[in-house]
């Protein structure tokens, strides 16, 4: 089976999104302007109780880089979805996500009744809103992805936000290796030191991929993300 | 406490707790492998003692009165602007209040991103012939039923989250690369916190024995509690 696009659409800034990504299915994220960050929660769509592990993922592939090759582990050692392709190099697995204390700090209080759909959101609510939407709340809140964003981390442990990491035409596809509940949304990064309340867009493709062969580079980045497709298929037997 | 009067965490120091063991109100030992859940009272201290050296001790804390406010690895480590915890760290909750503050620390630093061992991580981790061993996950698990049973307040596995190592070693580098170092604690070395909050801490003293940063022997470790001084 050859790639084929399902569908295409617009993520603007500061909004949350979900869809249920079924095994075999990719979803890429295309920076339309430069410097967005989209923040990624996954859960196994068919058991909710089964989430995203950034901790399991970190520590089987001995990386605090999501990049190319890595596989997003559910606390269950299966992999929800894995990083087929990446023009960006580094998205970050360990800013978290905004609140409405630390939005208001920083860019000031605007409401919808002043600005309307400019009004100024924060990463945290716009997780909660969309998690009740599948029966979710803060009990089912994990580490977040941040992709196209990055932490450096120094020696001393100190983070390090880098700016510009990723720029207008950057993407990253992220394929479907279990049915995954995906939640994004796009609000700044909480470490972004700018002081401009921005709305970065995001262009999301869905399309249909092939199955993973032997020498997928996923499959193939460690012995550990070997056994991870193993048992992950091994789920649907 | 609130969030908004954080500062930028100070340099790593090691720091000696003022009180003395005697005074404790509460002291147990947890061997290895097993799980120990309690509640430390808001201006309470809980000391975790690492009796033998480089023991994880993988801890995971709830507000006592709403276990869906509870610790966030993310939140923590964004605070303080610092991926290793020790003296001074404020331990965020996911709703954003401070749950508790390392207020001593002879170890120097503690890991939050390398989670707790689970039968299904191991599988991953190293060999799926693994899955029968015991795990950190287990031992939360058996912790939070029975907490659940005996107390009629829910918990259980959707509470389960990204949990602090204490003792732990986890180096991350400015490549991003990822390591499990051999431990820089050693016997006596201890965390103590103060609850800033009345908060459920669940431990589960962990019994890996697959990796060689507890010498593939998982060890004993002491919990101190004090009461809040009277002022």
């Amino acid at each position: 089976m050859n790639e084929s696009i399902l569908w295409q659409e617009t993520l603007p800034g500061s909004s949350t999104w979900s869809h249920i990504l079924k095994r075999g299915t990719a979803l890429r994220l295309t920076a339309i302007d430069d410097a967005p960050n989209v923040g990624a929660l996954l859960l196994n769509a068919d058991n909710l109780s089964e989430r995203l592990s950034l901790p399991d993922s970190l520590k089987a592939q001995h990386t605090a880089r999501l990049t190319t090759g890595v596989a997003l582990y559910s606390d269950m050692g299966r992999i929800l979805c894995s990083i087929t392709d990446d023009t960006v190099g580094w998205h970050d697995p360990l800013g978290g996500c905004s609140d409405e204390v630390l939005v208001t700090k920083k860019y000031g209080l605007d409401t919808y009744q002043q600005s309307r759909n400019a009004w100024h959101q924060n990463g945290l609510d716009g997780f909660l809103i969309e998690l009740a939407k599948y029966g979710l709340g803060a009990r089912d809140l994990m580490m977040n992805i941040n992709f196209f964003s990055k932490v450096k981390i120094l020696e001393d442990g100190s983070m390090h936000f880098v700016p510009g990491n990723a720029v207008g035409g950057g993407a990253v596809e992220i394929r479907a290796e279990m049915n995954t509940l995906v939640i994004l949304n796009s609000c700044q990064h909480p470490m972004d030191p700018t002081n401009d309340y921005a709305q970065k867009r995001v262009g999301l493709t869905l399309k249909q991929v092939p199955v993973p062969g032997p020498e997928d580079v996923c499959r193939t980045f460690s012995p550990e993300n070997t056994r991870g497709f193993i048992i992950t298929e091994r789920y649907f037997l | 406490m609130n969030l908004r009067d954080l500062e930028v965490m100070p340099e790593t120091t090691l720091q000696v707790s003022p009180r003395l063991v005697e005074d404790a109100v509460f002291d147990q030992v947890v061997l290895a492998g097993d799980s120990f859940v309690h509640t430390i009272d808001r201006g309470q201290f809980v000391r975790i003692v690492d009796l033998q050296g480089n023991q994880a001790v993988d801890t995971l804390f709830y507000n006592a009165h709403n276990y869906a406010d509870r610790y966030s690895a993310q939140d923590t480590i964004r605070a303080q602007a610092n991926v290793y915890l020790t003296t001074g760290t404020k331990l965020i909750s996911t709703l954003r209040h401070v749950l508790l503050t390392i207020v001593a620390d002879t170890c120097g630093r503690h890991d939050t991103l390398g989670g707790a061992c689970s039968a299904e991580s191991n599988m991953v981790r190293y060999d799926i012939a693994k899955r029968s061993m015991h795990a950190c996950r287990q031992s939360f698990l058996k912790g939070a039923l029975h907490w659940s049973a005996t107390t009629g307040h829910e918990l259980n596995k959707f509470d389960l989250t990204a949990n602090v190592n204490f003792f732990m070693n986890v180096p991350v580098m400015p490549t991003g690369q990822l390591s499990f170092e051999d431990g820089v604690s050693d016997a006596g070395k201890y965390v103590e916190l103060r609850a800033e909050m009345d908060t459920l801490m669940i431990i589960s003293n962990c019994p890996q024995l697959n990796n060689p940063c507890n010498a593939y022997n998982p060890t004993p470790v002491r919990i101190l509690i004090w009461d809040a001084p009277v002022s």
